[in-house]
């Protein structure tokens, strides 16, 4: 068997391989997005779904106020809630990481995502319960006697961040928690061998090579929280509508998919985008 | 041997099973969430032997959109806003239903609405249920004179202590009534001065949501005032928050309904039609009136013999004709009004 036989047959063998994986995202990516590209260029008028192709559905988009500041709404609490996540699930992280003996590491860790095990729905409900008028939040601070009438909390964009929050610093705990634990002690060692303070040596040293930690967990709550409707509309109270609601009403009061789907890729825009500026600005090819 | 018995052993419940299941036919209804209620359908699955499957779903769009992912054939059942029985029928989705077979001269005359119903002389559904979008309130917190009138939508007085049942046709229905026009006679140029009292309506409201959220925000105290509210958010609670009242204001309410009819392509249209009959005879109709999903006024007046009086009271059995004649129908926009309406209510809710 000469050298170019034995290319072809470990070719063949890679696409064995990869096949399963390529077949994959053909069926459950490629297709439906193709799809859903399609729709979006299609229009409902009416009862009737009219299958001629234009951009009416992506001039409409732009045309409409609420639909645009349903977006700038979705950016904002998505940055909000992805900074809040990252400050509280740092220090997590790190006294984990750092201060929790080895043994009782996977204890901690473990108890830190226990609210994982809860089904979202109903962790969002339960946070209704803690910050409504007549809550356990509201209930303990007039018990405390520091405030005289109960905040207005549920139903607010307040509400909404605390709960995507809650949920958003257990994932960032695990992904900085993984890239902390794999940095070697003799970075810390070096860097007070060259005559740094602590503050200097988290700074200068350990902040940046856990970058790519922060990063993924980052971008996951990106994305997750920029296309989730659940949390906003148990916890906000329809008082602003994120892109995500906007695109369920399109579905649920009018059937019109065409307008949901146009409204979907543009979200998809915008998330691509975001990654592409993420994996630009920290070189992501490190992750 | 012992294969053949251990086969045998196993072999023979699966047979049973699937013998009962062949024996057992099936219905498939797309309802409202009341018909979801055990209490509802097992006398009638049990006296003819049938399995009925129940799909709910919130807002017509959401069931076009749900028939529409499906085969012919599929659906036997529709439970839909009576308002939309033209637009379902025009898409040749509902069967002519046959008039001697359904109790039309027992319905409360008011809501017969043949109008809706009856097309080219054909009947395709029939009103099973209908009730008020009007205010629902806390009696102990909220003064009855002011929700006695509709201004109480926007009365600073209540700010930040008012929900608002997210659904535009029968809020916005409301609004209308409050600018001094007929529910049936809103028009695109209506649409800035109901927008401007929307905002206002927002600007001292504590929510906007749908039946769970809107019920267990007056429920918890956590709002006073549900508008858009009715006998369908407080009266399945009023043995354990008596406090909970709602009312008709002055100006009027706006009222619902729901009809049923059968699917075109039914492959079983007789067994639709007799649950059709079931929902509409008199003991049907008093377990849809009080179903746990939500109470509210059964069609057939003849399911007062089958309420208590404590049941007839919550639902306010003996106010119904001045409530029928104070309130008037769901908006009923075309396909163009509709979407400019549902443009101003999302405004609404990002306002």
């Amino acid at each position: 068997m000469g050298p170019a036989s034995r290319n072809a047959t470990g070719d063949s063998r890679g696409w064995v391989f990869v096949g399963p994986a390529v077949l994959w995202t053909l069926a459950f990516f490629v297709v439906p997005f193709v799809v859903m590209v399609g729709y979006s260029l299609w229009q409902r008028e009416g009862t009737e779904l009219v299958r001629a192709w234009s951009l009416a559905n992506y001039a409409g988009f732009f045309d409409k106020p609420h639909f645009v500041e349903g977006l700038v709404n979705s950016l904002e609490i998505t940055a909000l809630v992805t900074v809040i996540s990252i400050v509280l699930a740092y220090p997590l992280a790190w006294i984990i990481a750092e201060r929790v003996p080895r043994r009782w590491q996977r204890l901690a860790l473990l108890l830190a995502i226990l609210p994982f095990w809860t089904s979202y729905v109903v962790r969002s409900y339960a946070w209704l319960l803690v910050l409504s008028r007549g809550g356990y939040l509201n209930q303990w601070l007039m018990g405390a006697g520091l405030i005289e009438s109960p905040l207005e909390i549920a139903a607010t964009r307040i509400a909404t961040v605390t709960g995507f929050v809650h949920f958003f610093v257990m994932l960032l705990t695990l992904t900085i928690y993984a890239n902390l634990v794999q940095l070697s002690p003799n970075y810390r060692r070096a860097a007070a061998d060259l005559g740094a303070g602590p503050l200097r040596t988290f700074w200068q040293v350990i902040l940046p090579l856990t970058l790519p930690g922060i990063m993924v967990g980052a971008f996951l709550t990106f994305v997750l929280c920029i296309g989730d409707y659940i949390t906003p509309q148990i916890l906000g109270g329809n008082n602003e509508l994120v892109l995500p609601q906007i695109i369920m009403l399109q579905i649920t009061r009018r059937a019109d998919f065409p307008t949901a789907a146009a409204l979907s890729i543009v979200l998809m825009v915008v998330v691509t985008l975001a990654y592409i500026a993420a994996a630009r600005w920290l070189r992501m090819e490190r992750v | 041997m012992k294969k053949i018995t251990l086969t045998t052993l196993f072999t023979i419940p699966l047979v049973i099973c699937a013998g009962g299941a062949i024996a057992q036919e099936e219905l498939n209804a797309l309802v409202w969430c009341d018909h979801t209620d055990p209490g509802f359908v097992e006398p009638f699955e049990q006296a003819n032997n049938v399995k009925v499957n129940l799909k709910d779903y919130e807002g017509t769009g959401t069931a076009l959109s749900l028939i529409e992912q499906s085969q012919p054939g599929d659906w036997d059942v529709f439970v839909v806003d009576g308002i939309d029985v033209p637009r379902v029928v025009e898409a040749g989705l509902l069967a002519p239903l046959p008039e001697d077979a359904l109790p039309t001269a027992d319905l409360f005359p008011e809501i017969v609405m043949p109008e809706n119903h009856v097309i080219d002389g054909k009947t395709y559904a029939i009103t099973e249920k209908f009730g008020y979008n009007t205010i629902s309130y806390n009696s102990n917190t909220v003064d009855a004179a002011d929700v006695a009138d509709i201004s109480v939508m926007w009365n600073e007085k209540y700010k930040d202590r008012i929900a608002i049942y997210d659904y535009y046709l029968p809020v916005m229905g409301l609004v209308a009534m409050s600018l001094g026009i007929d529910t049936a006679d809103i028009q695109e140029s209506d649409l800035p001065a109901m927008r401007d009292r929307l905002f206002e309506m927002k600007d001292v409201s504590r929510q906007v949501g749908e039946v769970v959220s809107s019920q267990t925000a007056i429920a918890t105290g956590e709002v006073d005032i549900l508008v858009g509210g009715g006998e369908w958010v407080t009266a399945g609670l009023t043995s354990e928050l008596p406090h909970l009242d709602w009312v008709i204001p002055e100006q009027g309410a706006v009222r619902w309904s729901q009809s049923v009819g059968v699917f075109a392509d039914s492959k079983k249209p007789d067994l639709a039609l007799k649950f059709v009959q079931y929902i509409l005879s008199p003991e049907g109709q008093a377990r849809l009136a009080t179903s746990s999903c939500y109470w509210a006024m059964p069609a057939n007046s003849k399911a007062a013999d089958h309420l208590t009086d404590q049941q007839k009271k919550a639902l306010r059995w003996d106010d119904q004709a001045a409530y029928l004649a104070n309130a008037q129908l769901y908006p009923a926009p075309d396909a163009e009004l509709d979407a400019k309406m549902q443009d101003v209510w999302t405004e609404f809710l990002q306002h």
